[in-house]
């Protein structure tokens, strides 16, 4: 993206968009250690693929981040370089993978939130920023249906698959307070034309997601005050452990290629 | 030195690393080629975010390159517009489905609404019947769904719009 490259004076930009292609990283990375897993030879494709997207987006995130920071930090650095307390995902995205109907709904939670987020970030005052959110939109529509048609699927299934979907939506709810919350960095990009205000995306959210819950027969949790803080830095006891499996090699041999 | 001619007649027999039966530039994915004084540069678009095998088409496009007689080749990344299988040449539609897989119908305008359990009735592209079933959204790579024909019992690949 070399006509792009310009490192930006505004410390809340690089922080908003490190936080993007957190999210997308750690989405990715929990994503494909379903590869080899998975209860379906089909969906354990569907699932790999992606998680190929989601790295894909987060490399092409984390390169225009460090192209922003201006400190010749790349995108490998910046992934795999970096301690806990620096990672900047919602706390969602790392929560760790239990069944099959956990991963869909986590993942079409986080999906109808992306497929959002995209289409306001089209119009982002960054162009570089605007023309990656062109490019994963129209992934991002994918995961969306795929994700959603097994939430039905589960949901409006057997005994076991509903009890199944419905824990998994109990258990994570709580968790998808923390895509709307804000703190000042997220004001001053909102402010600067960078992104969306989160707060703009929750009615938005809440009529793409609660139709298709219904649909799968599922309760959906009353809201609660429980608020997780991972996109300020202040994450769950489970992102050590997936750094340390994602990190593990570039630590152990650094600039190892092959 | 090659002129811009020559260079894009060399880019017509890269192939696709994954579907080896269409060029890159059927593909749509060469946007530019720009002849410069610092060598050729060839401007390419990736077609999912994640693709693996845009690293090995940017190498086999220098190879091809330089096969042709080019002197320096770089290859650089625009994202913007973003790739769209509308753009995948009409020469290219024939091709997929003689290799088996179902070529790409229109791409949703944006802002278009994803409707539940969409299951297109393609025809299988080895029997032609329409009596098909989708076994996934996702198939062997990122851009293709798996589908299986339920008269000839075949599976087969459907190149999913973007």
């Amino acid at each position: 993206m070399g006509a792009t490259a310009m490192t930006s004076t505004n410390p809340a930009h690089l922080e908003y968009v490190l936080r993007l292609g957190d999210a997308a990283l750690i989405h990715g990375q929990r994503l494909s250690e379903w590869c080899g897993q998975a209860p379906v030879l089909e969906e354990d494709l569907a699932l790999a693929n992606m998680a190929l997207d989601f790295v894909g987006q987060a490399r092409m995130l984390l390169s225009h981040a460090g192209t922003l920071e201006g400190k010749g930090r790349d995108e490998d650095t910046l992934a795999f370089l970096r301690h806990e307390g620096q990672y900047r995902n919602p706390t969602l995205c790392e929560m760790p993978n239990t069944d099959f109907a956990h991963t869909m709904i986590k993942g079409f939670l986080l999906g109808s939130f992306n497929l959002l987020m995209w289409s306001r970030l089209c119009g982002s005052s960054d162009k570089a920023l605007a023309a990656i959110a062109a490019k994963s939109l129209k992934e991002a529509r994918y995961h969306a249906e795929h994700t959603g048609d097994w939430v039905i699927r589960l949901g409006d299934g057997t005994e076991e698959s509903h009890r199944r979907a419905q824990a998994a939506l109990d258990m994570l709810w709580p968790y998808t307070n923390e895509l709307f919350a804000a703190n000042p960095t997220d004001d001053a990009a909102a402010a600067a034309g960078v992104g969306p205000a989160w707060s703009d995306l929750a009615e938005d959210w809440e009529k793409a997601v609660l139709p298709v819950l219904k649909h799968a027969t599922l309760t959906v949790p009353a809201r609660t005050p429980f608020q997780t803080y991972g996109k300020f830095g202040r994450h769950s006891e489970h992102l050590g452990h997936l750094l340390a499996v994602m990190q593990h090699l570039p630590r152990s041999f650094p600039g190892a290629t092959w | 030195m090659l002129t811009e001619a020559q260079a894009w007649q060399a880019l017509d027999a890269v192939e696709d690393p994954e579907i080896p039966v269409v060029s890159v530039t059927e593909l749509g994915i060469v946007r530019d080629v720009i002849l410069g004084e610092d060598g050729l540069r060839v401007v390419v678009t990736p077609t999912y975010s994640g693709c693996p095998a845009t690293e090995m088409i940017a190498e086999s496009i220098v190879d091809a390159l330089k096969a042709a007689g080019a002197g320096k080749v770089s290859v650089e990344t625009r994202l913007a517009p973003p790739w769209s299988t509308d753009w995948i040449a009409e020469s290219a539609r024939e091709k997929l489905r003689a290799y088996g897989i179902v070529p790409p119908q229109p791409a949703l305008p944006d802002g278009a609404q994803v409707v539940r359990f969409m299951s297109r009735k393609l025809p299988c592209p080895r029997c032609r019947s329409s009596h098909t079933t989708r076994l996934s959204e996702f198939g062997s790579t990122a851009c293709k769904s798996l589908y299986r024909c339920e008269d000839c019992r075949e599976p087969f690949e459907y190149f999913k719009p973007i």
